[in-house]
């Protein structure tokens, strides 16, 4: 499920359009995952405090989000651009790439209630994909 | 058996009394249908699904939507028994419907984001817990029947 150059257009835009709240909606999508999904925290152990909403866990929203913001400008090559972050993910990280799908579906949710004339059907369906194959392209050192 | 907090309880019902089931209803179906767009081959009978634009406008979609949307209604009256309220709505969508129950939880996905906008902010961290527990309790329930 591949984008089609549309599709790569109306991500960039959209996240353009984002940028302003990147920040918020990165804190909170992580938030969220380990709220709504509490089993992702087991990834978190290493901090004093990682309920939703914590110091921590927002920071590393805005850490991961920019790890998306990075994806976005080398959305013609997820694979290739995306190698080192795939090995940081395979073997030291170890995240199950089931998790990513959670996140991805929390960041959905954000973008949507920030967002919520922008974040049409159409927009929606390019950045889930987008998003997917973000995931794969992380998940593309792990076996 | 499902434990819901007064909490929970209290939040699932404050989205459904000012619900507007054609509104999220419509939103939600044709959202749908058009982020995950294998989902359309329920709707054979369904009129023209030929682009996003024509599947937001076609009405059959629309009060389609609303149907659902008034399906949870049930899980809503119950909801310390949501397994067996939906025992014979599962078998339908099995044995006559035929819908993949992955289905389900792609359309709930959905709803929570048509929600989401709808309610910006209030839709908070507990909010979204809430409400995800109630929607894969539903899901699951409507899985559960197959065989």
């Amino acid at each position: 499920m591949s984008l089609s150059a549309k599709q790569k257009t109306t991500v960039k835009e959209f996240f353009g359009k984002m940028s302003t709240r990147s920040d918020d909606i990165g804190a909170e999508a992580l938030s969220r995952l380990v709220a709504v999904y509490p089993q992702t925290k087991s990834y978190f152990s290493h901090w004093k405090d990682a309920s939703p909403g914590s110091a921590p866990v927002r920071k590393h929203g805005i850490t991961i989000m920019g790890g998306v913001y990075d994806a976005v400008t080398k959305i013609d090559d997820l694979k290739g651009g995306l190698l080192s972050l795939s090995e940081l993910h395979a073997f030291m990280l170890r995240v199950d790439p089931v998790n990513f799908k959670l996140l991805a579906h929390c960041m959905l949710v954000c973008m949507s209630m920030v967002f919520p004339e922008e974040f049409t059907p159409q927009v929606h369906v390019a950045v889930d994909k987008f998003l997917a194959q973000l995931a794969l392209a992380l998940a593309e050192k792990y076996r | 058996m499902v434990e819901w907090t007064d909490s929970e309880r209290a939040i699932i019902n404050d989205i459904f009394a000012t619900l507007d089931y054609e509104e999220i209803g419509r939103k939600s179906l044709t959202r749908c249908l058009i982020v995950y767009p294998w989902t359309q081959r329920y709707f054979g009978a369904f009129g023209n699904l030929y682009n996003a634009a024509t599947i937001m406008a076609n009405p059959l979609i629309a009060a389609h939507g609303t149907k659902i949307l008034h399906g949870l209604d049930r899980a809503l009256k119950n909801m310390d028994d949501i397994k067996n309220t939906y025992a014979e709505l599962s078998l339908l969508h099995s044995d006559k419907l035929h819908v993949d129950p992955d289905n389900f939880r792609l359309l709930a996905d959905c709803l929570t984001v048509v929600i989401a906008a709808k309610m910006g902010a209030a839709f908070t961290v507990d909010t979204q817990v809430a409400w995800q527990k109630f929607l894969s309790v539903v899901v699951s329930a409507l899985g559960r029947q197959y065989h």
